[in-house]
Order: structure tokens, then sequence, then C-alpha cells
């Protein structure tokens, strides 16, 4: 139970939106900045300083790309941070089951 | 330290992020029942035009009719603003009901998951398209119902991808349909009937039921 714990709360995803930013980067390819700050309802600072840890951790990896003179970034998620987000999820599911 | 509670409304979350991240959710059953019922009155009219009884073998009927035409129009006239019209208004009754249903959940109805589904909702509808036409130009009038039927049941198992599952089993059901149309010239109109028609509302009724009911 305490092991299950720790495991949980030394990796990068114990919080709510970098978790968030995860989810959604497991079921699509390539998702633009604006639809993070969209979905998760964050301002441009407050989801740019999640994306850097992200980054720092080497779970997302980012594109830079021009549509017109307008630059876009889009993130996609490393095999690190699919790893990652997989034992995160299944120390929470063991957790539960764990029924305390 | 955190409690069952809260593990357990990360994980909703996380499955509710997913869904509206990857599918378009907004897609109403109601626009299903609206098309279904635009197509059988469209079906009902080339009944009409026919001046035929339900279920016969039409072979007959419609050599005498593409002879002659009805009412003063050419039947391929007749079908194609038919068809048309069917098209256009199924198309309007579902922008209707799929936008009203996204402003009442406060969803945005054109996003990446809209687009996503409509283009690939549309590359075998337009491959399809071409297809018919190569069929009417060749002389197999017979085939273009059943062909316009797998054709659109590929397109939603295509599409159903990036909508709720349950459009890929309407999308089977449609392809099956077609199949049998091919084998069975001369039922065209019925089977475009049910499939179009009542499929459509069975359809719309379903998820209405099973996603929309407050």
């Amino acid at each position: 139970m305490k092991h299950l714990l720790e495991k949980l709360e030394t990796t990068k995803l114990d919080n709510r939106i970098r978790l968030g930013i995860m989810s959604m980067l497991m079921v699509n390819d390539w998702v633009e900045f604006g639809a993070f700050k969209e979905m998760l309802g964050l301002t441009d600072g407050n989801l740019a300083s999640h994306m850097k840890v992200l980054e720092a951790e080497s779970y997302v990896e980012l594109r830079k790309l021009f549509v017109g003179r307008k630059p876009q970034t889009s993130y996609t998620a490393t095999i690190a941070g699919r790893n990652a987000f997989n034992d995160h999820l299944a120390a929470l599911e063991a957790l539960l089951k764990s029924g305390s | 330290m955190k409690n069952q509670n809260e593990h357990l409304e990360t994980l909703t979350e996380i499955r509710s992020l997913m869904e509206r991240s990857s599918r378009f959710i907004s897609l109403s059953g109601l626009s299903g029942v609206a098309a279904g019922v635009c197509a059988l009155a469209g079906a009902a009219m080339v009944y009409l035009y026919l001046g035929l009884p339900l279920f016969s073998n039409q072979r007959l009927y419609y050599v005498e009719v593409l002879e002659q035409g009805r009412w003063g129009i050419h039947y391929a006239t007749f079908f194609l603003l038919d068809a048309a019209a069917v098209f256009v208004l199924a198309l309007a009754s579902g922008i209707f009901f799929t936008t009203r249903k996204a402003r009442q959940k406060g969803q945005k109805i054109w996003d990446p998951m809209a687009q996503r589904m409509l283009v690939n909702l549309a590359i075998p509808l337009l491959a399809g398209g071409i297809f018919c036409i190569a069929l009417y130009k060749t002389g197999n009038f017979g085939l273009v119902a059943p062909a316009t039927l797998i054709f659109y049941g590929l397109a939603l198992v295509n599409g159903g991808k990036y909508t709720f599952d349950d459009i890929r089993y309407l999308g089977l059901a449609e392809i099956l349909l077609g199949i049998v149309g091919l084998f069975k010239p001369g039922y065209g109109l019925e089977l475009w009937a049910l499939g179009f028609g009542v499929l459509h509302i069975l359809y719309g009724i379903i998820m209405f039921n099973k996603y929309e009911r407050a």
C-alpha cells in the first residue's frame, strides 16, 4: 500500500493537469497547443509551465509548423511518456483495488 | 493524502478527456430519425412516380417507365431531383439537430474531431458516387441502389472510428442490405427504403435513448 502511494507521488504525472495533457496525447498523434488550452480550460502561461515539466521528463515532443504566418506548436507523446502514463494508471488502479 | 474517491474521480476524468479529445460526440440521434423520414418520403415519391404495387419484382415496370417517363418528367431527371432533395433535407436536419445538441451540452460543433470524422465519411462516399455514375453510364441501373447502400455503409464504418462505436453497426447493416441487393435486382427501392429509411430511424431512436435522454 505504502509503496504504491510512493510510486504515484514520485512521478511527474501526479498532477491533474499534466495527467490530462497525457490522456489527450494517448489517443491522438499530435495535439495542438490551443486544443489543450480549450479542453483543459487553462491559460497560456499555466499550460506552458506544465508542458515544460513534461518536456524536461522527455514525456512529450513538440513540433512547430507555420500556418500562414502564425507558428503553431503541436505535441506528441514519446514512448517514455506513454510508458509513464501506463505505469501511473496501473498504480492508480492497484491503489483502488487494494481498497483503503 | 488522497482518498479513494479522488483516485476514482481522476480515472473518470482521464476517460472523459480521452473520449472528448478523440471522438466527435455531438452527433444527435434525432438527426438519424430525420434522415430516415426524408429517405422514406423520397422512396415513396419514386413509388408514386413508377406507379408500383409494393414488393413486386419491378424490372418490368422499370423498363416501361424508363422508356416513357411519367408526369412529363424524364426518369433520370426525376430520380436525380428526388435523391438530391432527400440528401439536402437529411443533411440540413442532421446539421440542425447536431448543432442543437452541441449547444445544449456546451460543446463546439466544428472542431478537429468533427473535421476528421467528416473527411473519413466523405472519402468512401465520393468514391461511391463516382462509381454509381459509372454504373449509370454503362447501363447497370439496377446496381445503383445497392451500390449506394454499400458505399454509404463503408463510409459509416470508416467514419465510425471517430464518433460513437454504434455507428459501425449501422454501417455493417447497410453493407449487408447492399450485398443482398446486388443479387436481387428489382428490389433496389425496397432495400434502399429499408437501409436509408427504416435503419436510420431505428438507429436514431436507439442512439437518442442511449446518449441523450436526460
